[in-house]
């Protein structure tokens, strides 16, 4: 038996697969085609202090092997979130991790203390990379003072495992990955998505009610994959990888990037069971290869010439 | 419950310039129950270009030989894809998806079609029939040629044909068949699939006679199973999923 167990600070994995917030709704609509108790975790929808609407339509452009989206944090608010989905969420054995996002520090310090109170969520992304919300999210992801006042203020308020998501859309992920771990998170997840845009040539029309929107899909795992190892050189707490996973080989590529554990985003939509085949790959690869624990494929990429 | 199932193709059936009828099997056995206006996310074989899978109504369904039918448009690589698959092709899908149509208050109903809008509105017209209803089909095309699975719809009920250039049935739009243009229409219920702007003249129609109307949506889709909030329209109560509270909206619940 090969262990795929793995640990991000307090919290224990059963395995490296979690889902990418935003990708998976609240589990509940992935249960028809899997087993949600059979993942390491999931992340739900991004949730704000008030309810919001989101963006126009249309909000998704296919693009190559990707997809642009601009949603816009479409979420019921946290105090609904606690009274309507939150009970739904208790019964899952598995880490439940909410999304924390914002626009000021106000907010995100009320709907994290409102989560900080929930039994069974062990731990929040905080989301200050979200480039489809005009007044903030991305904007205090995006430089090393301001990820610096947000985690710090959040830090005060929880105090259960603090993942801190980075945006990509920066000249150096890695001085930001520095600044939240002096800051008191627990661990750093990447990437959010890619600031991009797409046009429709023959309407000669933005195809996104926004203009802009965010990249995500294998289109972005190349820049993904480089992010994740630069951070994982830089910084000691936890690295969560993410951006365009869509098979076991790919998660690997992540773990010996120096990720301890993944994410998976967009593949769902074109296989809502993607995650639990990714899963039995990884045991697949271990297996094959002799390696007893998944843990030991963490950072052991060889760059030796 | 929903499915992913491989379906091989086991007939493609050229109607015309645009429209191909592609019958699936169900490799995995018996076919879940489906109701008119669900979809199907249809996961495109060898064409690398369409990366998400294509939302496409269920067309027709026979769950003795667990077959559907879809009916494909070529309007883009996705599409052209599928209709170019040869009989035997591997295809696999997630459904059935979405709310579909549901049973009238009066059994005077019409089944309104335009472009691919047709797709599902046979499997309704057959649904309503073993509902003891009915159907009437009054069905828009550009073109006589781009009429689809017309006898199809004749063995269920009446059909009446517009086409924009006059080749079949009355020259115009479905809001110009003297059908519409009575002011004492003789149906209670409309059943809509089709261009926007179409369905938004029959809501119009619809409140103007006090007629109930049902209008399925095609907004694109990502998941298609309410995970990626892509899919919005607005309605009475602010943004709602195409994909899961749809695509079948009572055209007054929606803010047209
Ligand atoms: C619930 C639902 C049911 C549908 N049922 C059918 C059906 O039974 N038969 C059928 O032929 N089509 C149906 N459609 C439309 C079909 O999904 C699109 O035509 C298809 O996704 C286009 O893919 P493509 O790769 O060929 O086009 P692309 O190459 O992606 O794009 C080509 C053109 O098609 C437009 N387009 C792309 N996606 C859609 C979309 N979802 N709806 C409308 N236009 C689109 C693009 O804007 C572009 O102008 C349905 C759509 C929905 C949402
Ligand atoms: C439709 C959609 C919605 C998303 N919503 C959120 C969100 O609410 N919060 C967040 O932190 N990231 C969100 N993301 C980003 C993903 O969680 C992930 O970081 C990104 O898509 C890269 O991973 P992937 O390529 O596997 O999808 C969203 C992505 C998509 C495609
Ligand atoms: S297509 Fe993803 S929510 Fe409707």
């Amino acid at each position: 038996m090969v262990d795929l167990s793995v640990k991000i600070g307090a919290l224990q994995l059963k395995n490296p697969v979690m889902t990418a917030s935003g990708t998976f709704g609240y589990g509940r609509e992935y249960e028809d085609f899997i087993d949600i108790n059979e993942l390491g975790g999931i992340v739900v929808k991004g949730t704000t202090r008030e309810a919001k609407q989101g963006n126009d339509y249309p909000r998704m452009a296919e693009t190559a092997m990707g997809m642009l989206n601009a949603v816009g944090l479409q979420n019921v608010g946290v105090d609904s979130f606690i009274k309507d989905i939150y009970p739904g969420l208790t019964k899952y054995q598995t880490n439940v991790l909410v999304n924390v996002s914002g626009s000021t520090i106000e907010d995100y310090i009320e709907t994290a203390s409102k989560i900080n109170e929930l039994e069974a969520i062990p731990g929040i992304e905080l989301n200050i990379s979200c480039p489809n919300v005009k007044e903030g999210g991305m904007a205090f992801g995006v430089s090393c003072q301001s990820a610096e006042a947000v985690t710090l203020a959040v830090r005060k308020v929880y105090k259960k495992h603090l993942m801190v998501k980075l945006s990509p859309n920066v000249t150096d992920i890695v001085e930001i990955a520095k600044a939240v771990e002096g800051s008191g998170a627990d661990s750093v997840s990447l990437i959010n998505t890619l600031l991009g845009m797409a046009i429709d040539s023959h309407s000669r029309r933005a195809v996104l009610s926004t203009v802009t929107g965010g990249l995500s899909g294998p289109a972005v795992k190349p820049i993904a994959l480089r992010m994740v190892w630069q951070v994982a050189k830089g910084v000691k707490i936890p690295v969560i990888g993410m951006g365009g996973i869509s098979s076991a080989e790919d998660a690997i590529e992540f773990l010996l990037a120096g990720a301890n554990a993944v994410q998976i985003g967009t593949a769902n939509f074109v296989d809502p069971a993607v995650t639990i085949k990714v899963i039995e790959g990884i045991k697949r690869y271990l297996n094959l290869h002799k390696i007893e624990s998944v843990g030991e494929l963490v950072g052991a990429l060889s760059v030796e010439k | 419950m929903k499915h992913i199932h491989n379906f091989t193709i086991s007939s493609n059936e050229r109607q015309n310039e645009e429209f191909v009828v592609l019958t699936l099997n169900c490799e995995a056995g018996e076919l879940p129950a489906m109701v008119p206006g669900q979809f199907a996310e249809v996961r495109v074989p060898n064409e690398p270009a369409a990366y998400l899978r294509r939302p496409l109504s269920i067309h027709d369904v026979d769950y003795q030989k667990r077959q559907i039918k879809l009916l494909v448009q070529e309007v883009g690589k996705g599409t052209r894809a599928l209709c170019a698959l040869p009989v035997g092709s591997i295809v696999n899908l997630v459904y059935p998806l979405g709310k579909g149509y549901s049973l009238p208050e009066s059994k005077e109903v019409l089944l309104i079609g335009g472009g691919c809008g047709v797709a599902p509105l046979l499997f309704l017209g057959r649904y309503l029939k073993s509902h003891s209803i009915k159907p009437r089909f009054l069905i828009g095309t550009r073109t006589a040629s781009s009429l689809v699975s017309i006898d199809a719809y004749r063995e269920l009920g009446e059909v009446m044909i517009t086409t924009e250039d006059g080749t079949a049935g009355t020259k115009g739009y479905v809001i110009h068949h003297p059908v519409m243009r009575t002011e004492t229409p003789d149906f209670k219920q409309i059943y809509t699939c089709g261009p926007e702007p179409m369905m938004r003249i029959l809501a119009k129609y619809a409140n103007k006679y006090n007629i109930s109307c049902q209008v399925s949506l095609e907004n694109h889709m990502a998941c298609g199973i309410g995970a990626c909030l892509c899919c919005v329209t607005k309605t009475q109560d602010g943004h709602k999923c195409v994909c899961t509270e749809g695509p079948v909206f009572d055209s007054k619940y929606l803010q047209w």
